[in-house]
């Protein structure tokens, strides 16, 4: 078992779990039938790719839990998922914001990790990206529409740019486990995915009318498990069928 | 993606043409492109298959299909490995396929080529796809995500008839 490598999964795993089951509070709340369609698709595209790489954490760590296990038998202070993605999901400006900001760092992240020497994690990414091209597109024309349509419309997407802003530095943050891991896992040097990142979100905003807020960023702890008051709450919910029947199946 | 292969897997391909789709039932997984190769042994059999979607639920009920379908064929052990790279696409769906899918109101998708998704291409739609019902060129997306992963929802301005569309990825 690589301890770092098991980690640098897990967050990887963690963020798709957490982000795909906020999104999949939509259903039935979506505000037309196509976009409650839309948002639940992602979420499961999300949660797909959540299972996949969660169930090579497990085997690379070698005590026998798979993907069910770490989603549903881990507590809140043992995930490592980015504090943004377990932020309530607020309206449907807030969930289009985050879902942009989110897919474009997953674009030029699983762009990196497509290039692993580790078969199986390259084709993971290499799958999910091309899912993700799906997501950001969508999120995007939303921003877009929401953005520079009616001025509540336009109110409601600089709240939640001006919002969401401070989490977003928690995504470009490395430390000796990615380090680690990306020398196991064979990767080049990682690019500057804050870069990437701001250059295709700034252009959206531009034409979104919206602006990019001053305000400091804030402290993390997401990927060693420090978390919001959010995150029991939807594990709370998340894990409460396996948790209150353990073994059952279909 | 045509490989070669030896007479005993083309054997296999040939019996799963009788597992389809079960979200699209008119059409194989072999049209479908995901059994990527069938490696025999006596009446041992080892299929690969490569997932559509991260998230599709009916990967499961495939791999089971074809297990079964092999197993009444007389194969005695069947294994079934999911294999991610490389990654599937819709270009590997067969001619045939496609033909299937449209005169089942699903119009196919178009080829994948790079460039082919832009990032962020805003403001208009990004391809053309043609009416399966009345062919017409003169349709719009409603939606990129429709009943299923794989599916997008169009609109036919012509016969006013909503479609499925299978989206390139």
């Amino acid at each position: 078992m690589s301890a770092p490598l098991f980690e640098f999964l897990l967050r990887l795993g963690d963020d798709r779990l957490i982000l795909g089951h906020r999104n999949a509070e939509w259903c039935g709340h979506g505000p037309i039938l196509e976009e409650d369609i839309a948002i639940t698709n992602i979420a499961l595209d999300l949660t797909g790719a959540a299972q996949l790489l969660l169930d090579l954490a497990g085997r690379v760590e070698g005590q026998g839990r798979d993907a069910d296990a770490l989603a549903y038998w881990r507590d809140e202070t043992q995930f490592r998922n980015l504090q943004m993605v377990e932020l309530p999901r607020g309206d449907f400006a807030f969930t289009m914001v985050r879902q942009l900001f989110f897919s474009a760092w997953t674009h030029f992240l699983f762009e990196w990790l497509k290039q692993a020497a580790h078969e199986e994690l390259a084709g993971i990414a290499a799958k999910a990206q091309k899912e993700n091209r799906y997501h950001l597109r969508h999120a995007g024309e939303w921003v877009v529409r929401l953005g520079d349509g009616t001025e509540e419309s336009h109110r409601r997407a600089q709240e939640a740019v001006d919002a969401l802003w401070p989490w977003t530095d928690e995504m470009f943050a490395t430390d000796a486990v990615d380090q680690a891991a990306q020398a196991e896992l064979g990767l080049p040097v990682r690019p500057d995915l804050k870069a990437e990142w701001r250059a295709v979100v700034a252009d959206v905003l531009e034409r979104a009318r919206l602006t990019i807020p001053e305000t400091p960023m804030r402290m993390t702890g997401g990927r060693k498990g420090r978390h919001t008051e959010s995150l029991g709450r939807l594990l709370a919910e998340m894990q409460i069928v396996p948790r209150s029947h353990p073994g059952a199946t279909w | 993606m045509v490989a070669i292969r030896s007479a005993e897997a083309e054997r296999v391909f040939e019996i799963l043409h009788e597992v389809k789709d079960p979200e699209v039932p008119v059409i194989d997984v072999v049209e479908l492109g995901i059994v990527r190769s069938a490696e025999v042994e006596g009446n041992r059999v080892t299929v690969l298959v490569t997932p559509t979607y991260s998230g599709c639920p009916a990967t499961k009920v495939i791999e089971r299909d074809i297990a079964e379908t092999l197993e009444r064929h007389g194969f005695e052990t069947v294994t079934v490995k999911t294999v991610f790279t490389p990654p599937w696409t819709t270009d590997w769906i067969t001619a045939d396929a496609r033909e299937k899918l449209r005169s089942y109101g699903i119009a196919p998708p178009g080829p994948v080529g790079p460039g082919g998704l832009e990032l962020v291409p805003l403001g208009g739609p990004t391809r053309t796809v043609a009416c399966p019902f009345c062919g017409s060129k003169d349709t719009r997306r409603e939606s990129e995500f429709g009943s299923t992963a794989c599916k997008a929802i169009h609109v036919c301005h012509a016969c006013h008839q909503p479609f499925e569309h299978f989206k390139p990825i």
